[in-house]
């Protein structure tokens, strides 16, 4: 059998030129050498005598500062020490991460009064401490300069807040007769529906408006046709064993990813001792994260959706196929219905869609292979997404005409996200009084009367029942930094009620929970939960199918080219859009940081562009340089914009996608300005729902765009494996297969059992007390990267903006390497494989050795220390690095050094930057971790300043140190548990039990070069009949390789 | 001889009996301070009132020993039984609640009247006349004076006879008929100009470089603080546990600078400084008593009123001890974990009127410390997962695990 290859680049793929040469560097840049060679040293452009010129004057300068008098420090502590705080340990409180609906139990860390790490809350039964990168990001929100400070009317400040609510007061008692709307996001807190309601009662006619930037309404009304219920249901991903996705992101954006990528990942984890998982299927236009992981994967149209739903159900109904194009695709669908009949009530279909008709006849699916009541949960509905459409529509309609008298916006922004922003601005224009609780000058705030701005979550009191039955509380956990009010208080008060809302929250929930202590326990646990998880099925009217079917069946067919829109796992619906964490996090998928663009399949972009991927110096021309050309893409007859084109295999041919929230206004703050363009009116409304894919024309320019990818940026040089992959199949048949070809490898240099000392010159050094090891299970991880968030988080990773991540000078410390597999002119042959890296620890480390000055060496626990202060930036450790994790400080970037200025012209203008310089964003530094200077080497630490809190935990209770204790931020974060982390010389720990109990699919990357890593992988299980071979013959060669378009093993 | 043996041998044996009879008593007279310190003195003195009332004649006030007990193990039952004398006292003392201490045994409340008894008794004879320490000015010997003045001495006289040296010569050479030169003048010749120029090279280089490496060092550092706080007068005298200020050291990194209310506890019913005369370094009497105002103006409490009457505001201490931020420091790892004194690091602080930096702080004392000390390996559990190092010092081959064997001079314990 042929070795299967996985790429990461199309230059990697080819073994092209521009991939040798930049494997061949580390560093991409030239050294700035000057040739002194014809002209000699005098008409250097630095000349000797000047070089010791200033080379004197520095010396001097140094001298005279340095022996200036220390600068006198005061230390000053507080007139009254409140009980709970103690000057350097962080308190923990429970909280709620909200975000237009969604919501997520989280602990805050909070430090010295200030919040700086956000964790999941593991008494959370349905996240269990998991989060999501927004979730992680959130805190730098709440540090954001950009937020608005102060209540404003007409433009100008208002200096109190009671004047405010006058001036409000006085203008909402002058409408009349004309009604008042609470437009928000979807409500889910209890309390605050109560605030809503007592507040609507005073206002006679008004009514509240939920709108949800991206719609559910499809669903929602979609079960309120077939099971009579407006709500959407729970689903069990971790019961299903086959999982069919119509274009459902549900690990990325899709609902409530934090739950389905628990369940899902649980549900795909090996027992060795009973090999079995779920098998994944995905339908979709476009490459999601969610198909890269899934086991078979099919690609369509977005027109086709509907057809593809409705071929399913016929087949599981007797019938046949209809509708869809492709042999491939009518194969897939005659599988999955095959699949999906043989594991009835162990199965789930999930559809993305917001088509009502569509989203019908997927709830028909479920009831005809019996996932209502068993992988579909009406006992619990998930209560995060409750926007219906045609509301909005209604009340745009009606600002247009003039008939509302007061809108109060809160959390919403649809001058922006409206499919028809444009009709929605000349509406609220014609509003008499128009009120935002929105924390920013948004899109929609600044068209408003008056803003009062509502404070962050972690400022504000509150809570959440994202999910039926579960609860979660909100506390604050800083006072508000700015003249803020949250919402909920600024409806009391216009509602005449003169309690805070803080008081209400507590008399609501004393009441609700019978006592003060219960109201005490519940808000330090965070989250109330029912006792018995609540389970069932709801009953099923199939009246509407048949329509649906019709209709779906006569649906117009899609144009030549389709565009679909989609929202990235970091930014969403563009609310995070200037939160820099989440702009700097490249995407899983296209590994692209600060812009949205066009993803277009490769077949599609030889037909237009004329790039052939396959042919070397083509692939090369648009990979090893950013800039990338851009497309002109028009929908309808007056939307028009222009994006530049990633390449990316397993796109559909005839799909493009582009990601909404991009083209924010630059009021919303210095990282949102200049990043990509607003697509959010490419979708349409019709007549029920907002429509997320239109018929585009295409156009391609001249012009070039400059994409700040990571994907090229580190090289392994041609050496492999670096992933390994096997099918369940073949794993079931030869469990040993992956251990076997290990043992084989390391035979002559005393096999699995003695490599470490035979396979080197070097003594093996003792690890007398603690061995740190981590594992990740390339089966869990799923590539969301809230690992890389969280990990930016805890070890104070700088940001370096796009004109940096363009020169490669990223700072992550862990990324998440895509690898793709296949043919990447077969969209359905494209497997895709997610691997964080990270510094793997190794024992016998290369980098160690290479060091001038001792600044990277061992420690005694199994560590590769890294010593900032010592280090004089040689970058010979990062050069020497066999897989790449080493990070250099080019600038200043976290305003380490005395000097305010001390950055380089370019890098000085850079807003990112500046703004992360700020002194503001500042106060989420870690203050357990250095900030690094320029000019010094980082790379990931193990997040040791934790290792050493918990060791001292442990000393100071005298008692051995237990897997508790310790939590790397990565593995703390990620909801798939993928990484396990612990003491390897404890055999009764974790990491120990982890590796005893997978040594079947345990390696480690590059092994063969005995570096020893102390990062261990489990090799991903594919549940499918073959792995996608590419037949590269040459790859390791210089010689030219073939046309690249041989067959591949078929599916 | 043998007679007076027995003779010497009661003598020493009485000598012995005696030194232990007293050694005990004073064993128990220490015990009663040391209790008293620890329990009591936060709130009430001997001879004024504090927080709570005075202490002296105690037992005047309230003969029924029993009672007494009690009222001392826990007041709040005495208060609960309506005993008239406790409830008055009680009242009158603003209803403020008297902590509770069951755990003292008979013995221990004895000791403590004993030594508030001797205290009384102490206060009511004479006071002790002022101090004699500033008296005793310690005559700094400095040595390294006499000896450069040796060194001097000895390199002229060196120098002269060489000079003769060399003058004889000429004059036995002039004998001899050998022609001679005209002498250089040393500061002309070459050989002294080297040797001078390889002498300064060396010593200006030794203490250029001792001052580069001192840079940014500050031992002895003793800056003038917004109010003279006197350890002397509260841990050495007033034998206040440093931890009861400065309890963070226990928990977390910083050792933790008491806020002013923790201040208060004690201050605001000591209102004036009777002590031993105070001296700052440069000899200038201190006024303890308006130091004490100066914390109330911080405070914003009125000692006549006996309440807080201004607005509080912080005290800008000046930090005396600083490490560089790249340097991880944590007090708990030291005090609570590694059992090292205070004084360790910090000098004989309850010695000391205004702190200065007793160390110099610096990374080759730090890395020190860590190869000498012997960590608690035994005592602690933590450590139970070294087997290795167990086996070892079961077997001898080890005598004792120091910081430095489990790590505690590589980079990453401090620079992280």
């Amino acid at each position: 059998m042929e070795q299967k290859k996985y790429w990461q680049s199309f230059g990697e793929l080819n073994n092209s030129e521009a991939h040798q040469k930049s494997a061949q560097d580390e560093f991409r840049e030239e050294l700035p050498f000057e040739s002194f060679d014809a002209e000699g040293l005098g008409d250097a452009k630095t000349p000797r005598r000047d070089f010791l010129k200033y080379v004197g004057f520095s010396t001097a300068a140094a001298a005279l500062a340095a022996s200036c008098e220390m600068p006198v420090k005061k230390a000053i502590p507080f007139v009254n020490r409140p009980v709970d705080i103690t000057p350097g340990i962080a308190n923990y409180y429970a909280t709620t991460y909200v975000s237009g609906g969604d919501a997520i139990p989280v602990v805050a860390k909070v430090r010295d009064g200030r919040p700086i790490k956000i964790e999941g809350n593991e008494l959370s039964t349905w996240t269990k401490g998991g989060t999501s990168a927004q979730v992680q990001a959130s805190v730098l929100d709440l540090y954001d300069t950009a937020r608005l400070r102060f209540p404003m009317a007409n433009g100008k400040e208002v200096s109190t807040l009671d004047a405010f609510d006058k001036m409000v007061g006085e203008a909402m008692a002058s409408l009349g007769a004309a009604p008042l709307v609470l437009l928000t996001s979807t409500v889910n807190s209890p309390s605050s529906k109560q605030v809503i309601t007592e507040f609507l009662a005073k206002y006679p006619g008004g009514r509240h408006v939920q709108y949800d930037a991206i719609s559910y309404s499809g669903m929602l009304l979609a079960n309120e046709a077939s099971y009579g219920r407006r709500a959407i249901p729970s689903y069990n991903f971790d019961t299903a064993k086959v999982i069919v996705s119509l274009g459902a992101d549900f690990l990325g954006t899709w609902l409530n990813p934090v739950e389905f990528a628990r369940a899902y990942t649980k549900g795909r984890k090996i027992d060795e001792k009973n090999i079995s998982m779920s098998k994944h299927y995905q339908f979709e236009g476009m490459l999601s994260m969610t198909g890269a992981n899934a086991d078979e994967r099919f690609t369509h149209r977005p027109s086709e959706t509907g057809a593809v739903a409705a071929s399913i159900l016929a087949l599981l109904n007797g019938g046949s196929v209809s509708g869809v194009t492709g042999d491939k695709l009518k194969q897939g669908i005659a599988k999955v219905a095959k699949d999906l009949a043989a594991n009835r009530g162990q199965a789930l279909v999930v559809s993305g869609s917001n088509d009502v008709n569509v989203q019908v006849i997927v709830n028909a699916i479920n009831e005809a292979i019996g996932a209502n009541g068993t992988t579909i949960n009406w006992g619990a509905p998930m209560q995060n997404k409750a926007g219906i459409d045609s509301e909005m529509a209604t009340l745009v309609n009606e600002m247009n005409s003039g008939t509302i008298g007061a809108v109060l916006i809160y959390d919403v922004n649809p001058a922006y996200d409206y499919y028809d922003a444009a009709k929605f601005i000349s509406g609220l224009k014609k509003v008499r009084v128009s009120v935002s609780f929105n924390e920013k000058m948004d899109e929609t705030t600044e068209l408003c009367k008056y803003i009062l701005p509502s404070s962050h979550y972690l400022e504000s009191w509150g809570d959440a029942e994202p999910k039926a039955g579960y609860i979660s509380l909100m506390q604050p956990t800083i006072s508000p930094l700015f003249k803020t009010r949250q919402w909920q208080d600024s409806l009391l008060k216009w509602s005449g009620n003169a309690t805070t809302y803080a008081d209400y929250h507590k008399n609501f929930w004393t009441t609700k929970l019978g006592s003060n202590e219960t109201y005490l326990k519940a808000m330090q646990d965070g989250v109330i939960e029912p006792a018995t998880a609540p389970a069932g099925g709801g009953g099923f009217n199939g009246g509407g199918v048949a329509a649906a079917v019709t209709s779906i069946a006569s649906a117009k067919k899609g144009g030549k080219v389709e565009v679909v829109l989609y929202q990235k796992a970091s930014i969403g619906d563009g609310r995070h859009a200037n939160n820099p964490w989440l702009q700097e996090m490249p995407d899983p998928i296209t590994r692209a940081t600060w812009d949205n663009y066009v993803m277009m399949s490769p077949v599609k972009g030889k037909e237009l562009f004329d790039i052939d991927l396959t042919n070397n110096t083509q692939a090369d021309q648009y990979e090893a340089f950013p800039e990338k050309p851009v497309l002109k893409v028009k929908v309808g007859n007056n939307t028009e914009v222009e994006l530049p084109v990633l390449l990316i295999p397993g796109m559909h041919p005839d799909t493009i996608a582009i990601a909404v929230g991009y083209g924010r206004s630059e009021k919303i703050g210095r990282a949102a300005t200049g990043v990509g363009k607003n697509v959010f009116q490419f979708a349409s409304f019709n007549g029920t729902t907002v429509i997320n894919y239109a018929d585009a024309a295409i156009e391609k320019t001249a012009a070039k765009y400059k994409v700040a990818t990571t994907q090229t940026h580190s090289s392994y040089e041609g050496r492999h494996e670096v992933v390994k992959e096997i099918t369940l199949d073949e794993f079931k048949k030869n469990p040993t297969k992956i251990l076997d070809g290990r043992a084989k490898e390391l035979e002559p240099w005393g096999g699995l059992e003695n490599y470490e000392k035979d396979g080197t010159l070097y003594p093996v050094f003792d690890k007398p007390g603690i061995k740190w090891g981590m594992n990740i299970d390339m089966n869990s991880c799923y590539g969301c990267g809230a690992c890389v968030v969280a990990c930016t988080a805890e070890n104070n990773v700088s940001v370096v903006g796009k004109p940096e991540v363009l020169r490669a000078h990223d700072m992550h410390w862990l990324r998440i390497d895509r690898y793709f597999a296949g043919n990447i002119n077969d969209a359905e042959s494209i497997q895709t494989v997610f691997q964080p890296m990270l510094c793997q620890h190794c024992d016998n480390a290369p980098c160690e050795n290479v060091c001038p000055v001792a600044a990277t060496n061992h420690s005694s626990e199994g560590l590769n220390q890294m010593t900032y202060n010592r280090c004089i930036g040689t970058r010979y450790c990062a050069n020497n690095c066999p897989y790449k994790v080493r990070r250099f400080n080019w600038a200043d970037y976290t305003g380490a050094d005395s000097f305010g200025d001390n950055m380089d012209g370019a890098i000085g203008s850079n807003t990112v930057i500046n703004m992360m310089n700020d002194d503001l964003t500042r106060m989420v530094l870690n203050p357990d971790v250095t900030v690094r200077s320029r000019g010094v080497i980082e790379k990931c630490s193990f997040c040791v300043q934790r290792l050493q809190e918990g060791k001292l935990e442990a000393k100071k209770a005298g008692r051995p140190l237990e897997d508790r204790d310790v939590k790397t931020a990565c593995q703390q974060a990620c909801s798939a548990d993928a990484i396990v982390f612990g003491n390897v010389n404890n055999k009764n720990s974790a990491i120990s039990k982890e590796r005893a109990d997978n040594k079947n699919r345990l390696f480690y990357v590059l092994e063969q070069i005995h570096v020893l890593p102390n990062v261990s992988y489990l090799a991903k299980v594919r549940n499918t009949d073959t792995l996608s071979v590419h037949a590269e013959h040459a790859a390791e060669t210089h010689a030219a390789p073939a046309a690249g378009s041989k067959p591949e093993a078929a599916h | 001889m043998i007679a007076y043996r027995s003779i010497v041998k009661k003598i020493i044996l009485s000598v012995l009996l005696l030194t232990v009879v007293c050694f005990d008593k004073q064993v128990l007279a220490q015990d009663g301070k040391a209790l008293f310190q620890q329990n009591c003195a936060s709130c009430h003195a001997v001879g004024k009132d504090l927080t709570g009332p005075k202490l002296a004649g105690i037992e005047e006030r309230v003969p029924d020993k029993k009672l007494l007990y009690a009222w001392i193990r826990n007041n709040q039952a005495v208060l609960a039984t309506g005993n008239k004398y406790f409830t008055d006292l009680y009242n009158q003392w603003n209803k403020t609640a008297m902590n509770l201490f069951p755990n003292l045994t008979d013995e221990e409340i004895a000791a403590m009247i004993t030594y508030v008894n001797t205290e009384a008794a102490k206060a009511t004879a004479k006071p002790a006349p002022g101090d004699t320490s500033a008296a005793t000015q310690a005559q700094q010997s400095d040595n390294s004076l006499l000896f450069g003045i040796l060194t001097l001495i000895l390199a002229i006289i060196v120098l002269v006879l060489m000079q003769v040296n060399s003058n004889l010569k000429r004059l036995s050479d002039e004998k001899d008929g050998i022609p001679s030169y005209e002498p250089v003048p040393f500061y002309r010749n070459k050989a002294y100009i080297a040797l001078f120029a390889v002498i300064l090279f060396i010593v200006g280089g030794y203490y250029t470089i001792q001052g580069a490496i001192g840079l940014g060092r500050s031992k002895d550092y003793q800056p003038e603080q917004p109010i003279y706080y006197s350890h002397k007068v509260h841990a050495g005298t007033n034998q206040i546990n440093c931890l009861y200020c400065h309890g963070g050291a226990q928990e977390g990194k910083h050792a933790n600078i008491p806020s002013l209310n923790t201040c208060m506890n004690c201050h605001m019913a000591i209102n004036e400084y009777a002590g031993e005369k105070l001296y700052r370094e440069d000899g200038t009497e201190v006024n303890g008593t308006e130091e004490i105002q100066k914390l109330y103006s911080y405070t914003g409490w009125d000692p006549d009123q006996k309440k807080y009457v201004n607005e509080p505001k912080p005290i800008e201490w000046v930090k005396i001890h600083n490490l560089p931020d790249h340097v991880y420091f944590n007090h708990a790892q030291h005090v609570n974990a590694g059992k090292v004194a205070c004084q360790t690091c910090h000098g004989e602080v309850q010695e000391m009127g205004e702190v200065y930096q007793f160390t110099d702080l610096s990374m080759g004392w730090c890395v020190n410390c860590h190869r000498e000390t012997k960590v608690q390996f035994t005592d602690n559990k933590f450590y139970s997962i070294y087997e290795k190092f167990h086996n070892d010092l079961k077997n001898g081959s080890m005598d004792s695990v120091t910081v430095e064997s489990i790590g505690g001079t590589e980079c990453q314990k401090c620079h992280y």
